[in-house]
């Protein structure tokens, strides 16, 4: 599967590959779902930055680089709107309340200290980690993995780069809950990282 | 005294909000006798970086080699 790299019409031709488009369609779909968790404005969101991208495709030579800034082109759409979403009516629909006494009895112990076997480890080189295609699969499974509301607070402040403060405004959070949502959130992630990946890489990496 | 849960607390905000003074130090003295905490507390800067390069990495990874 090798991609042409002629500067000049190189991701023109990525466009019309249905493959690569449907991918590339349904993750962004997915992203903007959970951060505007309306069909309908995913959507639109989705198609704009598919055209906004499409419009100026011919300087881009391949994959990476495009799906990177069609990704990036879809992450300013989505903090534009959950910035208009503020000024609207509709803002209480973004958060439903889910199970929010999460018990972390499993992580520490009755005086709040780690469990033995829940203790973080040191993850080695983590740079490496991210130049494999199979860890991003795993990153990938942890995220979806985290409850909804967690998910979707983290990847405003830690992939879209909300401020705190901007994301209290658009959900109508407090910033006490917030903190707790994302301690829950980098709780939960770090600990399914370190499980899935880095206690058994060996196994992950014979997987794909 | 801290414990590890309030630790990780402290670590996690610290990625949104500057702590205060007393925080800082506290938090200082349980991680230095910590080394559960100690890892997670550079964890924390790694799960910010992987999160952030989530989209590039992933393609590029499927890149040919």
């Amino acid at each position: 599967m090798s991609i042409s790299q002629s500067e000049e019409g190189g991701s023109q031709k990525l466009f019309s590959e249905d493959a690569f488009l449907e991918d590339i369609r349904r993750q962004m779909l997915r992203f903007a779902m959970l951060q505007l968790n309306d069909n309908h404005q995913a959507e639109d969101a989705v198609q704009e930055a598919l055209i906004g991208a499409m419009k100026n495709a011919t300087s881009f030579g391949g994959r990476a680089a495009l799906k990177t800034w069609i990704f990036a082109i879809l992450k300013n759409k989505i903090a534009d709107i959950l910035r208009q979403k503020q000024r609207m009516v509709n803002v209480s629909s973004l958060l439903r309340e889910e199970g929010e006494d999460e018990d972390f009895s499993e992580l520490f112990d009755r005086k709040g200290f780690w469990q033995t076997d829940e203790r973080p480890v040191a993850w080695g080189n983590p740079e490496a980690a991210l130049r494999e295609r199979q860890f991003w699969l795993v990153f990938e499974a942890c995220l979806e993995g985290l409850p909804p509301k967690q998910a979707r607070v983290f990847m405003m402040r830690e992939f879209i780069e909300l401020s705190a403060d901007e994301i209290c405004a658009t959900v109508e959070l407090s910033t006490s809950n917030l903190h707790v949502l994302l301690h829950r959130a980098r709780l939960r992630l770090r600990e399914c990282i370190e499980n899935r990946w880095y206690l058994e890489g060996e196994q992950n990496a014979e997987l794909s | 005294m801290l414990n590890c849960h309030d630790a990780t607390r402290l670590m996690s905000e610290a990625q949104d909000r500057p702590l205060k003074l007393s925080e800082r130090i506290s938090l200082k003295m349980h991680v230095m006798m910590c080394s559960g905490c100690n890892n997670f507390k550079s964890q924390m800067g790694t799960l910010r970086m992987m999160t952030r390069s989530y989209s590039k990495n992933k393609n590029d990874s499927e890149s040919p080699k």
